[in-house]
């Protein structure tokens, strides 16, 4: 048998493992993930893209040329609602253009996934029948909605934790096991285990801490790399964090809601801005009502959806009082100024709070 | 008697001061950075300890603000390393507690600082851009051959004010060289510029914030009467500027490491010691950290810019690696 061909694809925060677990279930061949986020990959990117493109379409192209350096030739990609839906062509291009040799697998070519499209690259993918690849789906979607959960209790409880560093050490290990379960049983097993594990972390919490709201564009939000670790600096801080994107959100909470959002916010918003726009005028709004100390709202330099956002959120928040500060990031980013903007942000909550 | 120094080390000056227990400044230094932080901050000790009887005083507490504050705040043992807006929000408070909003120009960066019952409610700092900044206003000044210091008593004699594009630095200086080739007076240009870096300001940095009075003008700028002028006639009403405005940051972190709970000694004879920094570049994976180590005396004291445990350069010196 001639050696297998090698699919691969770009990274998104922890999301590599369901998606290698996905992939490499129902296609024949051999699946690797980019290799990890580094400054190379981003100079890389920025090397070869359009200067004023958005930030996750430069950290997608580093991936894809590292990975291609390492012997992958067959890229997968995916598409949304906004900019992002051109990623693949206008990268397929360049790619080309640079005289690599692959194939470009998309989902969702026509912006909407759904089981058509999904039969599509499943077809595209190999041999795998319709049955097994919507069971490995499913599964897939299951394991998103774990990590997901235990995300959650992560970020709620990480900036108080007595140990340093348990909370991350366990995540990788339940990662790793995650990564090889065998079917829906031993997956919610494993899921039940760590939970059980995580609530037993020693956390000195105190009552009246600080809970601070992220929100904005998708990629900035769930690859740290690309919002310069802020998750981790808030929590060395020793801020609450919420945050609203991640994979679950997108992948079907985001429909179910979007009615209900936009009734919520009908002095506001008559209609979507694209991409998450309205969510996130919605969350800022949510966000206020709960009783959170301030809201950080992060998005690529360039963001057409959130820049349209911007001014309404700006609003709803000055309405209400609400400290907000605004972050946009690109390759060429000063982490300097983050971290000084962020420690007076940090400050001004502090007091404001009356410590 | 004990006393507290507070330094703010920005990216065109240097100051600092040395207060009491009860706020008042006992010594101050203002001084040109000139690209040399270490340097700089040595001089100023120097300047300190000549206006004061180091005999007599114990410096318990020790804060470093501005731009440097990091690399300083290791150089002289701070107890209190903090970032400039909230080290200019306590300075300013401590003498004017009534104060309202801030407006602050320095050589790189511009902000605004809200203020309502003597709590920080909002600030906005420039986007990562020198335009309208100290900076734009010195390289403007020596292209048309003034002295920055006189920039505002000229701009003053203006009576028609030329209009110059404020959004970006890169307009207004060519801008600027297209009115003086028209022929427009040197100091309605200069007037313009003035007004250029408030309008600036406001669109930018005081972007949809309610402006409350009493207002405060303090950094670098506000010794340009010019740029005064035009901001009280923007904002319609008076603009105050302490004659200590550019010690406010210096105060705030005195202030600050005053009301730390950690205290530090502190000896003058730091500005003998060798402080020497290296870049090292890690090379435990891709992403190339650059390391900052600095050392006094060439023992390493100090090493950070490392994302990961692999570049912990100084534990590993500690461990005798």
């Amino acid at each position: 048998m001639s050696k297998k061909e090698v699919l691969s694809f770009p990274h998104l925060g922890d999301y590599y493992i369901p998606i290698k677990f996905l992939l490499s279930h129902i296609s024949d061949y051999e699946v690797k993930e980019a290799p990890p986020i580094t400054k190379k990959t981003i100079e890389l990117g920025t090397k070869y893209s359009p200067d004023f493109v958005c930030v996750p379409f430069k950290y997608n192209l580093g991936n894809f040329i590292e990975t291609l350096d390492n012997g992958a030739s067959i890229l997968f990609q995916a598409g949304g609602g906004c900019r992002y839906g051109y990623y693949p062509e206008v990268q397929e291009k360049i790619l080309k253009d640079l005289g690599y040799d692959f194939k470009m697998m998309t989902i969702g070519e026509s912006g909407i996934i759904n089981f058509k499209s999904l039969k599509n690259v499943v077809k595209k993918l190999g041999h795998c029948g319709m049955t097994k690849a919507l069971y490995y789906t499913f599964l897939s979607v299951l394991m998103v909605r774990f990590m997901d959960k235990v995300d959650v209790y992560i970020r709620k409880n990480i900036g108080f934790e007595v140990k340093k560093n348990s909370f991350l050490e366990l995540k990788k290990e339940m990662l790793q096991e995650f990564s090889k379960c065998k079917g829906y049983f031993s997956l919610f097993k494993t899921y039940r285990k760590y939970m059980k594990l995580f609530k037993k972390l020693k956390v000195d919490k105190p009552k009246n801490c600080l809970r601070v709201g992220i929100i904005g564009e998708l990629y900035t939000s769930m690859e740290p790399y690309a919002s310069y670790f802020l998750e981790m600096e808030l929590a060395n801080m020793n801020i609450e964090v919420t945050r609203f994107t991640n994979v679950t959100y997108l992948l079907y909470q985001k429909k179910l809601q979007e009615k209900k959002m936009l009734r919520k916010i009908k002095n506001y918003c008559k209609y979507t801005l694209g991409a998450d726009g309205m969510d996130n005028v919605y969350r800022s709004k949510y966000l206020i009502d709960k009783g959170f100390d301030g809201i950080i709202h992060i998005k690529p330099f360039g963001c057409t959806p959130e820049i349209g956002a911007i001014p309404i959120i700006r609003k709803v928040c000055s309405e209400a009082g609400m400290p907000i500060i605004f972050f946009s990031f690109d390759s060429q980013t000063s982490e300097t100024g983050i971290k000084t903007r962020l420690e007076a942000f940090y400050d001004m909550l502090k007091i404001r709070k009356g410590d | 008697m004990q006393a507290y120094l507070g330094v703010d080390i920005g990216s065109i000056s240097t100051k600092g001061v040395i207060i009491n227990d009860s706020n008042e400044i006992l010594a101050e230094s203002y001084i040109w950075t000139k690209g040399n932080p270490i340097e700089a901050v040595k001089q100023l000790i120097d300047n300190l300890k000549s206006q004061v009887d180091p005999k007599d005083l114990r410096i318990v507490g020790i804060g470093t603000t501005g731009s440097a504050r990091k690399l300083v705040g290791t150089m002289l043992g701070a107890n209190v390393v903090k970032n400039e807006i909230t080290a200019h929000a306590v300075g300013t408070l401590s003498l004017y507690p009534d104060v309202r909003t801030i407006f602050e120009i320095g050589g790189q960066d511009s902000k605004i600082i809200l203020i309502e019952n003597g709590v920080v409610v909002d600030y906005a700092m420039n986007t990562l851009c020198a335009a309208g900044t100290g900076a734009f206003l010195s390289s403007q000044a020596a292209r048309l051959g003034v002295d920055v210091e006189n920039f505002g008593s000229i701009a003053l004699t203006s009576k028609n004010p030329t209009k110059i594009a404020a959004r970006c630095t890169v307009f207004a200086e060519s801008d600027l060289v297209h009115k003086a080739q028209m022929g427009y007076r040197k100091e309605d240009i200069i007037a313009g510029l003035c007004n250029s870096v408030v309008s600036n300001y406001l669109n930018n940095v005081g972007k949809g914030k309610k402006i409350k009075t009493p207002i405060i003008f303090q950094g670098g700028v506000s010794k340009n009467i010019g740029v005064k002028k035009a901001f009280e006639e923007e904002v319609g009403s008076e603009v105050i500027v302490d004659k200590n405005g550019h010690l406010m940051g210096a105060l705030g972190v005195a202030i600050l490491s005053k009301n730390a709970l950690n205290k530090t000694d502190f000896n003058f004879s730091v500005s003998e010691d060798n402080f020497e920094t290296k870049g090292v570049e890690c090379k435990g994976c891709p992403n190339r950290c650059e390391i900052i180590c600095v050392s006094r005396n060439d023992q390493m004291i100090d090493a950070w810019g490392n994302r990961c445990s692999k570049g912990d350069l100084l534990s590993k010196q500690n461990r005798g690696l």
